[in-house]
């Protein structure tokens, strides 16, 4: 019985919405981050998350019945740079501005960052709940009988 | 008259199985609560320990000469693969994603009380072995 498979289900989620924390944490301390060209602004990062085994779970997503594997996890695919156009402003006296006066600010959205860092936090705590509860039912597994 | 402690467990020990494997599609249906295009799933309980308790167990081996041994599945772990379904969902979201996550909360609290409702069957049961062994 290979119960503990949980703890890595769970222990992925955490990881996960750690990185997804992380790159919240960096668009929104570079969020002021100016530059004088719009080609080396910093942009704004998300990770793409991707479920582990999600291929076996396509296989038989026309039908209604399930999979053959009932373990899977979730893990950062990748993390992509936002492609949206940095807000340019003009600001003469900013020593970063390029010879018309310019400076460009990163694409982060402020409101966006933190919503998504609310999310992230909430699907954080659901992951340790889920780890503290299935560890209580394992020791009391543990203690049957006694 | 010899006591098979499988059967004395009855049914419980097959439901502590599949409590426990439903407990981990839902584990991981909360992982993947922000994962694109994944689909939430659980475990169709009754057809699952209806699966796991039959007799003839679909990873049973064919024993074809003596000396063979006719195990079920190496991990122990019943197959209830035919048992995992995709949840319908309320409310689908534009990235494909259909985990609800206060639904799967819900969820996987009432597989924990179930669990524990089974956990304290079994209990029961050793402990009336126990007592019918030390015989007081």
């Amino acid at each position: 019985m290979s119960s503990f498979k949980i703890f890595d289900i769970a222990g992925s989620g955490l990881s996960a919405q750690s990185v997804r924390l992380n790159t919240v944490a960096s668009n929104l301390a570079n969020a002021d981050s100016v530059s004088g060209d719009p080609s080396t602004v910093y942009k704004a990062r998300h990770p793409v998350f991707e479920a582990v085994k999600a291929a076996v779970a396509a296989q038989t997503l026309g039908g209604a019945s399930g999979t053959g594997a009932a373990d899977t996890a979730v893990r950062v695919r990748g993390i992509v740079e936002s492609t949206a156009a940095p807000t340019e402003r003009y600001e003469p006296g900013n020593p970063l501005a390029n010879e018309d006066g310019n400076v460009y600010s990163p694409n982060v959205n402020v409101i966006e960052e933190m919503t998504d860092m609310i999310s992230a936090s909430r699907a954080y705590q659901n992951n340790v709940e889920v780890m503290n509860t299935s560890k209580e039912l394992m020791l009391a597994t543990l203690k049957l009988g006694s | 008259m010899p006591l098979n402690l499988d059967t004395y467990l009855g049914v419980s020990a097959q439901a502590l199985k599949v409590q426990s494997q439903r407990m981990e599609v839902l584990a991981d249906n909360l992982a993947n609560v922000d994962t694109p295009n994944y689909k939430a799933r659980d475990i169709d309980f009754k057809a699952a320990l209806a699966q796991a308790g039959s007799p003839d167990a679909p990873l049973a081996l064919t024993t074809t000469t003596a000396g063979q041994v006719g195990g079920t599945s190496a991990s122990g772990d019943p197959d209830t693969s035919g048992a995992l379904k995709y949840r319908v969902p309320l409310a689908p979201s534009l990235d494909g994603n259909t985990v609800d996550a206060q639904m799967e909360q819900a969820a996987f609290a009432d597989n924990t009380v179930r669990y524990q409702a089974t956990l304290t069957f079994l209990s029961s049961r050793l402990k009336n072995l126990l007592t019918a062994i030390t015989g007081q």
